[in-house]
């Protein structure tokens, strides 16, 4: 490219120059970069610290130039609580899927919303277990065919699909909770509106911020990417309704 | 109390029996010292909000018993995977199940052996009195720094709920060391990550062989014991612990009727007083080993002491009275070794 010519929107400062393990048409990457930007723009890679969660975001240090640990599967909040805790002026982060966040971890993200840390929960939807071949998750739809719900997920058998958003922003602790996609341009403009507002809620230390973000998983699903991202649109978005479900404008007991 | 004067600021926890006394003393005391004391959901969001604050640097422990430990175990092997070092007490009860809640030792291979998934030991330190139990929180801390690892301090019921005089002496040296590794925000470095996930050729080997190597430097310099009356003794009477101490008064009466009989106690199960016993084994003539469980100890000391000597095992599996008196632990060595 020529000297005279600039990207309008260059690789944020945070997201480290590497091509992803991510399968094609996966919405991880998109989502990091997100995360990034959301860093760059509130200028603080150098104090932030993420918890990866297990599953296919667990290389997040891979791509993401931040400090990181990793923590046991659905404990990120955990980790993230006794990192705060201790570094009370810096930023951080969890990136937890839904077999971490909505399964396993389902304690963990409850009870620390519940306090009110002042942390930020990214939590990638994609409506099953992507790392472990695709198996039914909390958050897989009715009649949706995983690796163990071969003949679509029943409800008699398996309950209902969780919203954890809604779970979460009916508590008191939370600042900020929202669910947002990125399946097409708008919505994901939306996206990185709401990933930042999620990291404004720490850091203008008001609280507790956590996204939901709908991820399109075609390996998984079966479909070619651009028929799953439809399929977010087309069921996953009907179920999950995206928007701001929590948001205090002021800093919680005051 | 120990905690604090060694420089921890932090206690996550979920209360249990009986060791509820430390969190309750430290939800008292950290708020008024800037410290954290956090009571957490559960077992798994103590251990793992412990690996949080310890992948930041700080000093920080926790506490339970039985139940409690055994959902700490997951937290445990990733703490020893990333190297992340913390306190762990696990004042024990009795088990398995809901079990009891008296004095036991059944805990003695889960702290041992590892207790969690994959390949690996803490150092287990087993105190016997209220001053040991001071002086161990301050190795405890020191152990975990040094080594980057979680440290177990092994202790009782009995000793969870003894009172006796204390004396509140800091060991010579004491410091708290820097934390190069520690996750603090990378301003004017390189990225930092703590994590237990391997993947690449031959990664997850040399690491597994990296974490050994700490276990053999341990063997090497860690090993702690104490011995009473062993330079003439024919008969060895090994135990750690609230018994060990019971077993102190036996072993002065069995002297008092003639019969020469030492008491080796160690102090680090791991790692275990191997060399020691070995030696032992090769001048007295018997060997009691006297446990709250039904016989867990006894296999370490069968390892190092050999096939070559007779070894009797005095147990008491925990139980309402099942705490056994001098007189019994006497009554044993007098059988085992007839005046």
């Amino acid at each position: 490219m020529s000297e005279d010519r600039k990207l309008l929107n260059p690789r944020p400062r945070s997201l480290v120059d590497r091509p992803t393990h991510f399968c094609p048409g996966c919405n991880h990457g998109i989502i990091h970069r997100l995360v990034a930007e959301a860093i760059d723009y509130f200028g603080v890679r150098e104090r932030t610290i993420g918890v990866a969660g297990v599953g296919c975001g667990v290389f997040l240090y891979s791509y993401i130039d931040t400090d990181v640990v990793e923590a046991p599967h659905g404990r990120a909040p955990a980790v993230a609580t006794g990192l705060k805790r201790v570094m009370k002026d810096r930023v951080v982060y969890t990136y937890q899927g839904d077999g971490d966040l909505a399964a396993i971890g389902t304690g963990e993200i409850i009870h620390a919303a519940n306090r009110g840390e002042p942390i930020t929960i990214i939590f990638i939807n994609n409506t099953n277990y992507g790392m472990t071949g695709g198996q039914m998750a909390p958050t897989t739809l009715l009649g949706q065919k995983t690796s163990t719900t071969p003949y679509g997920r029943d409800f008699h058998q398996a309950g209902y699909p969780i919203r954890m958003t809604e779970i979460v922003a009916g508590l008191e602790g939370p600042s900020f909770v929202a669910r947002a996609a990125v399946d097409k341009p708008a919505n994901l403009r939306r996206a990185r509106k709401l990933i930042r507002q999620a990291f404004a809620a720490q850091i203008e230390q008001k609280g507790f911020g956590f996204i939901e973000l709908l991820s399109a998983c075609p390996t998984d699903w079966g479909l070619k990417p651009r028929d799953a991202l439809k399929r977010v649109e087309d069921e996953l978005i009907p179920y999950y309704p995206l928007g701001v479900f929590k948001e205090r404008k002021e800093a919680d007991h005051l | 109390m120990a905690a604090v004067d060694a420089g921890c600021r932090y206690y996550f926890g979920y209360p249990i029996t009986p060791q509820s006394d430390l969190p309750e003393y430290l939800s008292r005391v950290f708020p008024k010292i800037g410290g954290t004391f956090l009571q957490a959901e559960s077992e798994l969001g103590a251990i793992n909000m412990v690996l949080g604050a310890a992948a930041a640097g700080a000093r920080v422990m926790t506490s339970s018993s039985g139940p409690g430990i055994s959902l700490m175990q997951e937290g445990i092997s990733y703490m020893c995977g990333s190297e992340v070092p913390a306190v762990i007490v696990n004042v024990q009860r009795s088990g398995p199940g809901l079990g009891g809640i008296s004095p036991s030792q059944g805990d003695y291979f889960q702290a041992t052996r590892g207790g969690g998934h994959g390949d690996y030991r803490t150092p287990v330190l087993a105190p016997h009195s209220v001053q040991e139990m001071w002086d161990l929180t301050f190795l405890a801390f020191d152990l975990a720094d040094r080594y980057r690892t979680p440290v177990v301090i092994l202790a009782d019921g009995m000793l969870g709920q003894m009172k006796e005089p204390l004396d509140t002496r800091v060991p010579d040296g004491f410091e708290i060391p820097e934390k190069d590794w520690k996750l603090d925000g990378c301003e004017g470095r390189d990225q930092r990550v703590l994590k237990s996930l391997y993947l690449g050729p031959r990664e997850l080997e040399e690491h597994c062989w990296k974490l050994w190597q700490k276990m053999e430097d341990m063997k090497k310099r860690e090993v702690r014991w104490e011995g009473v009356m062993l330079d003439d003794a024919e008969l060895l009477v090994v135990a750690f612990g609230s018994p060990a101490r019971i077993a102190k008064t036996s072993v002065r009466e069995a002297r008092k009727e003639g019969r020469k009989v030492g008491l080796l106690r160690p102090i680090t199960l791991f790692p275990f007083p191997e060399k020691i016993i070995e030696s032992l084994a090769e001048r007295v003539k018997a060997i009691l080993v006297v446990e709250l469980n039904t016989g867990q100890m006894l296999d370490d000391v069968k390892m190092s002491a050999g096939k070559n000597i007779p070894i009797k095992f005095f147990g008491r599996p925990p139980g309402t009275d099942s705490l056994p008196s001098p007189l019994d632990i006497l009554d044993e060595i007098r059988e085992v070794y007839p005046a």
